[in-house]
């Protein structure tokens, strides 16, 4: 979609988004202060006598509780039969009709009968009970009955259906009455009588009830015929073997398994991903081994004044790079735990390393390696400062760093944008910024205005002061 | 608040009566297993059931001890053991574990599980494989509905949308069909029903079977039409950030079960829990409206408070009596009330500002209109490299890719494979596992490199969405420049500051207004088709005459968000319809992405 870029400042100033903002305390919000205090003011009276009030929690439904008796009647009265249900239209639930005539059993011997998940209140009477007994003594049930009966919650079998056929016309019923609890309960009846080879083979044309099964065996956590399953429909990935390696917690057997999973048959994406994944636990043994003794010596003077958190191993890439750029920042990039080289090896973006590295160095007050870090020398060797960053984010990294206003100042007189600039000079209180932007833009009227806000008798007063009573200064 | 409503609304059906029942039929179980008994709960349940029932209940029907389940050996000295559970086989297996201690140390007690809604055979078969099978018996308590207000109501089953969008398993397919059994049984017969989607269809199908299994008296109908849809058909308006006050608490403080819980940044005293809905009547008033609104009125309120407190002033002993007896008390609690939502307020405005919310917010309105997508991109990517919070930025890659149907992806490389992977690494201080969990899914949100799979949580649906030609043909994105005035909301696009009109809500109104998807034959294959509109054989006669025909149910299959409740709210009060929402699960963006994390195996 093209926009004008008029267009898009338009739409960006239009009123709709304008109406609302969380950024500036606009009027609404001290409105809103206002009203709270006008608030709190009262509340002294109203705590005069503030015991009896259950202020912890307003009940809704101030309903009487209802007795059981009351509940029973209802039940009754919903089990008179009297005239139908208007009936609805059955709609088709794109799944293939099942054609009924292999199935070898007669439709007209459909049970049917009191339900037991049909009524909410389902009372088993010893009535019913018995009388489904007795049908199930002598029950013929064929696949498409039986899937009913276990749908209605009713009595069933399912150990005499021992022919492959009657199996798959079983399962292909429950399938198609999309009740996943009655697919499970057949899959756990094929897992149990058929070898895996047909049950997985069969299931190849069957992706719904596939699904149930990769779900079941999920939560039974039966990793090794979920393996098995998975591996013989070629759907090995990250995924699968993911789960196989989360159990292991040893970082050395971790590593081996990772690395023996490098021959899997990954696609080109993943196997990518296992490498990394197998050369970035690797690297973090070495350094986790070598740091650990570096901070038991007590002679590495930053892991005694910074002493470690956590061990390294495990922790994701980007949590490595920053600790890196924390304790290894120096080091040439040949050493593993240099973090160059870690940039190198999995190839970081340099917004990325960028953004990880100002934040570590920052947290160390290192400034002069922040000041580097935006250093960039041009064809004629003059130095200028350059981000792969807004400045204006830059500043926002360094302030949550807790940098002193010297160092943020260098960095807000490098945002492009005049107002910009100034509202986070202001914020940073970085007065000299606002008074050279001030002046810059030759507005007595704002300078004299910032007067106010600057200390009584500080230099910035002064330098205002010069500024405004210079007579050779051109005003707007 | 200033919306013309119309004055012809139907009321509501009262739904306490599902919470007398569900609360009735748990005493009735419990009844079933006499004398005193200690009952073991599932975390997950411990809300639902407050809401329902309290410990005197419980304790009028011989419970002696409550304790929250916790897979870990039991103290419990109790001879009989009750365990109130969802239908997983987790628990069930601890269960099984619980048991088999119980005998190798030769102690005898009374098991008796309940699960609700209902049990599942899976959870059967374990317990006969762990040889428990007999030494416990099983029941169900059908609790599928809690009201969590007077027009919300909850299955209360957030893995619904992981187990049936994600992971392909139908098992609540049927609980969804008899939710919606029970609800027409007590508030029907219904007489048209519409839906999207195919899990919509197939809970259509269960419904419809099970009133044919059953019988039922006739009634006058109190809801006439059902409108059931597949959270999956609408993945964009639950991922962008919620600006409508209710939608904003849930997604800040986290609504559970109709209650949040106000810490000490919003009380400045201790933590309070506060149930949320139309009984507070502060709430209930600014729930639905544009955040930008909510100060004013607040402000406006405690200055009415103010000057209410202030005709005391000047009276006389007999005018003081009736004040206190009559009016202190209302004025007391919405002072609380007043309180309460200002902190709140105040509490959003200074996170938000933290977090730069107005950035956000202008980046996803870009991705919803379409163009800007290289600032976006860029902006994300920054998130990313900044490592802000993971999952806002994977709601904003989802964004970007539902939106921009991955277009970009082939193309522009600025979102690079290795950013991926560092996306994948996100979080930092949980332990290791995270890693490798997330970087398969990374790794497979890699692979997918066609369109809308970027999002491979969604792979499931294995379909490309066609946002941008919803959004043209459906008028979702109103015309940028135009005034839009948040005060008084033209249409339900007020609930993302003027910049989108929820494409499910938008589906909803037009469907209803052609009764039917005449006419929407475009819009139907860029959402994948499966949409249906039936008549019950009472429908056509009964038509109009009732108000029943303008109770509209809309049952959300894999949650809803508060802004599309809030959206809801606008069009009934527009065309004069009463909406009741039934959802699986209250859902906003974090938890729609949480829940699709690996973390948790």
């Amino acid at each position: 979609m093209m926009k004008s870029k008029a267009d898009e400042e338009d739409y960006w100033n239009s009123s709709k988004f304008k109406a609302f903002t969380f950024d500036d305390e606009d009027d609404e919000f001290s409105r809103l202060k206002e009203s709270k205090q006008a608030v709190n003011s009262i509340r002294r009276l109203v705590e005069e006598d503030d015991d009896e009030d259950d202020v912890e929690k307003v009940s809704w439904s101030g309903e009487p509780v209802g007795s059981i008796s009351w509940s029973v009647r209802e039940t009754a009265a919903s089990n008179q039969r009297t005239d139908r249900e208007p009936t609805f239209p059955k709609i088709n639930t794109d799944t293939p009709t099942l054609s009924k005539s292999n199935s070898g059993y007669s439709l007209s011997s459909l049970f049917k009968g009191k339900t037991k998940g049909g009524n909410f209140q389902s009372f088993n009477d010893c009535e019913s009970e018995l009388h489904c007994m007795n049908e199930w003594m002598n029950d013929d049930w064929s696949p498409e009955e039986t899937i009913q009966r276990m749908q209605q919650g009713k009595a069933f079998s399912l150990e005499k259906f021992r022919s492959l056929q009657d199996k798959l016309l079983l399962l292909d019923f429950a399938v198609s009455a999309h009740d996943g609890n009655v697919i499970t309960a057949v899959l756990i009846y094929l897992k149990r009588t058929l070898g895996k080879e047909v049950l997985f083979r069969e299931l190849e044309s069957r992706q719904t009830a596939l699904r149930h099964l990769i779900q079941y065996l999920t939560e039974t956590r039966d990793q090794r015929l979920l393996l098995e399953l998975l591996r013989s429909l070629c759907r090995t990935g990250p995924c699968t073997t993911g789960r196989e390696h989360l159990s292991i917690t040893d970082e050395n057997k971790r590593r081996d398994f990772l690395k023996s999973c490098l021959s899997l048959p990954f696609s080109p994406e993943d196997s990518a991903h296992v490498q990394d994944h197998f050369t970035l636990l690797e690297r973090q043994i070495i350094i986790e081994a070598t740091d650990r003794q570096a901070e038991r010596g007590g002679k590495v003077e930053i892991f005694q004044k910074f002493p470690r958190r956590a061990s390294i191993l495990n922790m994701p890439l980007v949590t490595t790079l920053y600790y890196c750029c924390f304790y290894h920042y120096t080091e040439p990039e040949g050493t593993y735990s240099s973090s160059l080289n870690i940039r190198q090896t999995f190839k970081i973006s340099e917004k990325q390393y960028f953004v990880t590295a100002l934040a570590a160095r920052a947290k160390l007050k290192a400034w002069s390696d922040v000041d580097a870090l935006f250093t960039s020398r041009n064809w004629l060797g003059f130095t200028r400062k350059k981000s792969p960053l807004s400045f204006q984010r830059v500043v926002d990294i360094l302030q949550k760093n807790s940098a002193p206003t010297q160092v943020l100042q260098d960095y807000v007189a490098l945002v492009d944008d005049a107002e910009l600039r100034i509202s986070l000079a202001q914020k940073h209180k970085c007065h000299d910024i606002v008074i050279n932007t001030y002046r810059d833009l030759k507005d007595r009227q704002l300078l004299l205005g910032y007067r106010g806000k600057v200390e009584r008798g500080s230099a910035e007063e002064r330098k205002i002061d010069e500024l405004l009573n210079n007579p050779r200064r051109r005003w707007k | 608040m200033a919306h013309s409503a119309r004055r012809d609304s139907p009321e509501l059906p009262d739904f306490s009566l599902l919470k007398r029942l569900a609360r009735d039929q748990l005493v009735y179980l419990l009844e079933q297993l006499p004398g005193k008994k200690d009952l073991f709960i599932e975390a997950d349940l411990m809300s639902p059931l407050d809401r329902i029932a309290n410990v005197s209940t419980l304790k009028e029907h011989e419970v002696d001890k409550l304790y929250k389940v916790e897979y870990k050996p039991i103290t419990s000295t109790s001879d009989q053991l009750c365990f109130l559970i969802r239908p997983r086989i987790k628990t069930v297996k601890w269960i099984c574990d619980v048991a088999n201690a119980d005998k190798a140390t030769g102690k005898f007690r009374r098991y008796k599980i309940i699960f609700t809604p209902q049990k599942f055979y899976a959870c059967e078969a374990v317990l006969e494989e762990q040889g428990i099978f007999g030494d416990v018996t099983t029941d169900e308590w059908a609790f599928y509905l809690l009201p969590l207000d007077d027009d919300i109501i909850s299955l209360e089953l957030p893995e619904f949308f992981r187990d049936n969008f994600l992971a392909g398993d139908q098992r609540w397919v049927r609980t969804a069909g008899s939710a919606l059994h029970l609800l027409h049984s007590l508030y029907g017969p219904f007489s048209k029903v519409y839906g999207i989607g195919r899990c919509s269809k197939m809970a259509y199908e269960s419904w419809r079977e099970q009133v044919a299994e059953g019988e039922q008296r006739t009634r006058q109908a109190e809801i006439g039409r059902v409108f059931l849809i597949d959270r999956d058909v609408d993945f964009v308006t639950p991922l962008c950030s919620q600006v409508v006050y209710e939608g904003l608490v849930d997604d800040i403080f986290r609504i559970k079960c109709g209650c949040v819980e106000f810490g000490p940044d919003v009380t400045s005293d201790k933590s309070v829990k506060v149930m949320l809905n139309s009984q507070d009547k502060v709430f209930n008033e600014i729930r639905n409206e544009h955040f930008s609104n909510v100060f004013g009125f607040l402000s406006q309120k405690a200055r009415n408070l103010q000057t209410a407190y202030d005709k005391r002033r000047g009276m006389d002993i007999k005018q003081m009596k009736t004040f206190v007896s009559e009016e202190l008390k209302g004025l007391k609690q919405e002072h609380r009330l007043l309180s309460l939502h200002i902190g709140a307020s105040e509490s959003i405005m200074k996170k938000k500002t933290k977090q730069d919310f107005q950035e956000l917010l202008k980046t996803e309105h870009s991705l919803l209109e379409g163009f800007e997508i290289r600032e976006c991109i860029s902006f994300i990517e920054e998130h990313i490299n900044r490592q802000v919070s993971m999952i806002q930025s994977l709601r904003l890659l989802c964004l970007l890719s539902i939106t921009e149907n991955g277009k970009f992806y082939g193309v522009d490389h600025l979102l690079t494979f290795a950013n991926l992977r560092h996306l994948g690494l996100l979080v930092e201080q949980q332990p290791g596992e995270t890693l490798t969990v997330m970087e398969s899914k990374v790794g497979k949100l890699v692979n997918d490199k066609t369109a809308g799979k970027l999002t491979d949580a969604f792979s499931s649906l294995a379909r490309k969405s066609n946002f941008r030609a919803l959004s043209r043909r459906l008028n979702l994105v109103p015309k940028s420049g135009e005034e839009y005035d948040l005060r008084v909301p033209r249409d339900m696009a007020y609930i993302f500051s003027g910049a989108y009109v929820p494409l499910s809500c938008k589906l909803i109104e037009q469907v209803l207004e052609r009764d039917g998807w005449t006419g929407l034959e475009e819009v139907t294959k860029l959402l994948n088709g499966n949409e249906f509109a039936v008549t019950g054989s009472n429908g056509a006669d009964s038509k109009a005459k009732n108000d029943a025909q303008r109770i509209i149910l809309v049952m959300f299959l894999g949650g809803c968000t508060f802004s599309e409740i809030s959206a809801l709210r606008f069009l009934g009060r527009e065309k004069g319809y009463k909406f009741i929402v039934v959802a699986t699960a209250i859902t906003n963006s974090s938890r729609l992405l949480e829940s699709l994390l690996d973390n948790h195996v």
